[in-house]
């Protein structure tokens, strides 16, 4: 699975993209992400303030108790501003 | 093409007139623009638009199909820039068709409230203090919950 950052938690976390096999139990975004920062300090802190955290899920904008099963890429960055 | 998401610069002027030439007899056509600001009380030197393209293009079709079918509009459209700008150039374009001008306006509004909190793109302003992520605005979400 790749996973894709943009914005200030792409240069927190000092990448734009990763390739990952999370476990099984790994369903949904919420989990995906207590997955990633359970292994990563440096993404725990990004990520602290979870309702600043967007997700999509093969390009479609998704909340974060969405499955991610059978997911190619699964996107996580701040809120939007465009405009 | 309705959804155009692009690092090229645009010309507003001749987008608004393509449009328009595509809509002859309509009755009421609303073209905004928005364009990179720089005041002297908050210079701005340049700003760069971060963008997830693929979903920017799902995200702005699915708000030009809803805006379409809420306010009956005969077309519309969306130029959205992404990368390095300058004050002054445009970054992004809506334009809306219809029969009269109240669903035109209200249409056009109706993009830009959606598009500014739905649509992802990043931006971060480079001034005389540095580089600093733009903050998301509350009027921002104001401007969008008015339409639920």
């Amino acid at each position: 699975m790749k996973i894709l950052y943009f914005a200030w938690l792409r240069e927190r976390l000092n990448r734009g993209e990763e390739h990952v096999s999370p476990p099984a139990e790994v369903a949904t975004v919420s989990d995906l992400i207590d997955w990633l920062a359970a292994r990563d300090e440096a993404f725990a802190h990004a990520v602290s303030k979870r309702s600043l955290i967007r997700a999509a899920v093969d390009a479609r904008l998704v909340p974060h108790d969405a499955p991610i099963a059978g997911a190619g890429v699964v996107a996580l960055f701040p809120p939007m501003t465009g405009g | 093409m309705p959804v155009r998401v692009t690092t090229e610069p645009f010309d507003p002027g001749a987008e608004t007139n393509a449009f328009l030439a595509a809509g002859q007899g309509a009755g009421a056509a609303v073209t905004f623009t928005g364009v990179v600001r720089s005041s002297p009380d908050d210079p701005v030197t340049s700003l760069t638009l971060e963008c997830y393209p693929e979903l920017a293009i799902n995200q702005l079709e699915a708000i030009l199909a809803d805006a379409t079918a809420r306010f009956e509009l005969l077309a519309a459209t969306v130029i959205h820039r992404y990368g390095t700008l300058a004050p002054g150039e445009p970054i992004v374009q809506v334009m809306t068709l219809s029969p009269h001008r109240a669903a035109a306006f209200r249409g056009a509004e109706f993009l830009m409230d959606y598009l500014k909190t739905d649509a992802p793109f990043w931006k971060q302003e480079s001034g005389p203090n540095g580089t600093v992520w733009v903050a998301p605005r509350d009027e921002d979400d104001t401007a969008k919950a008015r339409w639920s």
